[in-house]
């Protein structure tokens, strides 16, 4: 057994309302920037839909991911080591920018420049590729909330096999969101994939990173992930991707996309897993069988021989407090009711979802029944629809997974709402669930409350070992003329501060607030 | 020698190897950044795919050939017994499919390059340096093998240019021996001290980066974020 931790992340797909705001934020921090137009580390997809890029789920096209070979090893789906070398002048399997989108702006100065007319000026769209004109026919969620779905939405790789049973009719549609970071996997194939050595898996905290300098550009890491999560910068000639926003993990801070998520639908923590047990976990035979396989590698906190295995394996000691805090564990691996995005592909993910029990209260209403959640309970399991698309989304195709998860969320409402309502712990629903009523309560506490506190349980980083380094020289880099002073005052950031930032509130024990500079009002141009 | 002689054929070649070794080294402590194959693989793929793959292959092929050639002294190939004419049919009949490949690739890949808007938007000055010599060092290359050695009577370099390019190897330059080749040969043999000159600061220093390492690497690699990278 070797423990190492991994910052994990859940989503609950039942209260994402679809804004966008952790795609704006993120690009915002992240990718605004010259040859990163077209990239998105987080996106938010309507399902059924095509995704970004277009159909990146159908791996027999794009060869993302990893697979079985004849005799039951692992191997990249797009080929071994030799295969990549003798394909690294041109990759088979890259995408091009119009799988994605042509990035594009519009050219505003029209607006303010053009010359007294009859007509109001129009700002046209312009490429960010070349600067020319040019007609926008796709972009970033263009079949956003189904637009174009009678389309679109039958090519989606998830209907493969259920356009029987999936009538895309107005009075039978259904949809949901999927918003979709970096996977941070715990057998990333995009590792794998990359011949620089260029990216690697962070030991500490699990998060997949590229190295800037390593990278030469070879591109086989974007084919190689099965999520078409990693993206090439046309500008730089470099991968780049989401990366978990390690500045704000390692000061115990949520990544930007959980921050801002109105829905409050994120969760991230701690997991702690045996890599020793990665790959055999990746290998199991039965990709029904891969969530079973992946919580079997994840260990339990709590576990007096796995806490003492952790901190021989360097993890330290508050961490090991913040996994068996984790809200990530216990959604995932205590009540089962997140599931991990295509298990499928073999990378055993970490970004895993609530599945959203909405549609299929819309699918009942739409059956004749009343969406009365006692008989949403029995109902879920003659529904085919779209627990079968759900699970060729979140379960490898089972759909009796979510039809488990989705029966623990139904019980729990049941439960929820004869407590709320008659103030009575109904036995009967509670026996539904397969979960002591105090557990209900707890998930209900995380899924429905869902307090700041208890969405984002994020231990900081040890850094004392470069803390160190740079104070080897024994002198203080700030307090030159004119600087800010000594290096002694300087509080470092803390987690304080952003809880007050966030809600003004919680400034924690030993914690200082680190002050704003103040501007001082200068002259304006009318003085 | 004459003073034209002495600094094409000895002062150009060792300020360019000079330049050449000074700029990797400055460009790689300095512009790690920078260091990548610059791929518009993501902006245009069709064209690539044979532009790409013809003139890699290809030009692979031809610096094989060169390094053979020029290298590789003419007693050691008659030593084990290859006849100059075995020898010449050879490189000639290899010589002309790589040069062709080359020079078809690197067509499709000039083409791509101004055809498509995009590709050429992507274009920096310094490319320009290097396809227009890369342009003339393969025309002249071709008109070698093709013009003098396949449809021609041929012209055995070996002797000349092979000895004149070893000598700077060795610090023994003569430049006499290559100022008695043919003209293309000359031009042929003086152009890529200027491609080798402008190689470290332009996108030609991903040829150094060529992945050898990946074959029998561990898949999945990881770090420790203050230490030694780790399995």
């Amino acid at each position: 057994m070797k423990v190492r931790a991994q910052v994990g992340m859940v989503m609950n797909l039942d209260k994402c309302i679809g804004c966008h705001t952790c795609s704006v934020t993120c690009k915002q921090v992240w990718t605004n920037r010259k040859g990163t137009e077209y990239v998105w580390f987080n996106n938010v997809e309507t399902k059924p839909g095509l995704g970004y890029p277009r159909r990146w789920e159908d791996n027999q096209h794009w060869q993302g991911g990893w697979k079985l070979d004849r005799r039951g090893r692992l191997r990249l789906r797009a080929g071994g080591q030799l295969r990549k070398l003798l394909t690294i002048f041109w990759n088979p399997d890259l995408p091009v920018i119009d799988d994605y989108y042509e990035p594009w702006t519009y050219d505003y100065h029209t607006l303010i420049d053009a010359p007294l007319s009859d007509r109001d000026p129009v700002a046209r769209p312009q490429s960010q590729l070349t600067g020319k004109r040019m007609d926008v026919r796709w972009g970033p969620n263009w079949d956003d909330m189904l637009a174009g779905a009678p389309e679109t939405a039958p090519h989606d790789p998830d209907l493969a096999g259920l356009q029987e049973q999936v009538r895309l009719t107005y009075e039978r549609t259904f949809m949901f969101y999927l918003p979709r970071i970096c996977e941070h996997c715990l057998n990333p194939s995009c590792v794998a994939s990359c011949p620089s050595g260029a990216m690697y898996k962070r030991e500490e905290d699990g998060i997949v990173l590229v190295d800037q300098d390593k990278c030469r550009g070879w591109r086989f890491c974007v084919s190689g992930c099965p999520y078409k999560k990693v993206y090439f910068n046309h500008h730089t000639g470099k991968a780049e991707k989401c990366t978990l926003c390690y500045p704000r993990i390692e000061l115990g801070l949520p990544t930007v996309c959980s921050e801002t998520c109105v829905g409050r639908i994120r969760y991230l923590g701690l997991v702690l897993y045996d890599a020793d047990r990665v790959q055999e976990a990746a290998s199991e035979p039965d990709e029904k069988r891969l969530l079973e396989a992946q919580l079997r590698v994840f260990l339990d906190p709590a576990d007096p021989r796995v806490q003492e295995q952790a901190r021989r394996d360097g993890i330290p000691d508050d961490w090991i407090d913040y996994a068996q805090r984790s809200p990530v564990y216990a959604l995932a691996h205590r009540w089962r009711v997140a599931l991990p995005l295509h298990p499928e592909y073999r990378t055993l993910p970490m970004v895993w979802y609530v599945p959203p029990l909405s549609p299929v209260v819309n699918a009942l209403e739409q059956d004749g029944y009343e969406a009365d959640p006692d008989q949403l309970f029995p109902a879920i399991d003659s529904m085919r629809i779209p627990t079968a698309y759900l699970a060729n989304i979140l379960a490898a195709g089972d759909s009796e997974t979510i039809r488990q998860a989705l029966g623990r969320l139904a019980g729990m409402r049941s439960y929820m709402r004869k407590l709320e309502v008659l103030g009575v712990r109904d036995q009967q629903a509670a026996a539904a669930t397969a979960l002591e009523p105090t557990e209900i309560e707890a998930m209900y506490r995380l899924l429905a409350v869902a307090k700041y506190e208890d969405r984002y349980v994020v231990p900081q980083a040890h850094s004392e070992q470069a803390q160190r380094l740079s104070e080897l020289p024994g002198s203080c880099g700030l307090d030159f003329e004119g600087g800010p002073g000594s290096c002694g005052a300087l509080p470092r950031p803390t987690q304080a501060v952003n809880e007050s930032f966030m809600l003004g509130r919680r400034v924690g024990a030993g914690h200082r607030l680190v002050p704003l500079p103040m501007l001082k009002p200068g002259p304006g141009p009318g003085h | 020698m004459t003073l034209q002689e002495a600094l094409l054929f000895v002062a150009l070649p060792y300020a360019s190897i000079t330049l050449f070794i000074a700029g990797h080294v400055w460009r790689y402590r300095h512009d790690k950044f920078g260091w990548t194959s610059r791929s518009s693989q993501l902006l245009e793929r069709r064209w690539l795919a044979w532009g790409s793959n013809l003139f890699h292959y290809g030009a692979l092929a031809a610096i094989g050939g060169h390094v053979v050639g020029l290298l590789i002294p003419e007693q050691l190939t008659r030593a084990v017994g290859i006849s100059e004419g075995a020898y010449h049919l050879f490189a000639a009949a290899a010589g002309t499919v790589a040069g062709l490949a080359c020079v078809a690739g690197f067509l499709i890949l000039i083409g791509r390059r101004a055809y498509f808007p995009r590709v050429r938007h992507t274009t920096s000055w310094t490319d320009v340096v290097v396809y227009a010599v890369l342009a003339a060092i393969i025309a002249l290359g071709l008109i070698e093998t093709i013009g003098f050695n396949t449809l021609g009577a041929g012209y055995n370099y070996r002797p000349t240019v092979g000895v004149w390019f070893r000598g700077l190897l060795w610090l023994h330059p003569e430049p006499q021996l290559i100022a008695s080749a043919p003209l293309v040969y000359q031009l042929h043999a003086t152009l890529p001290w200027i491609l080798y000159a402008v190689w470290p600061f332009s996108r030609l220093v991903h040829a150094w980066s060529l992945p050898w390492q990946y074959l029998g690497r561990p898949y999945i690699l990881y770090r420790r974020r203050y230490g030694l990278a780790r399995r």
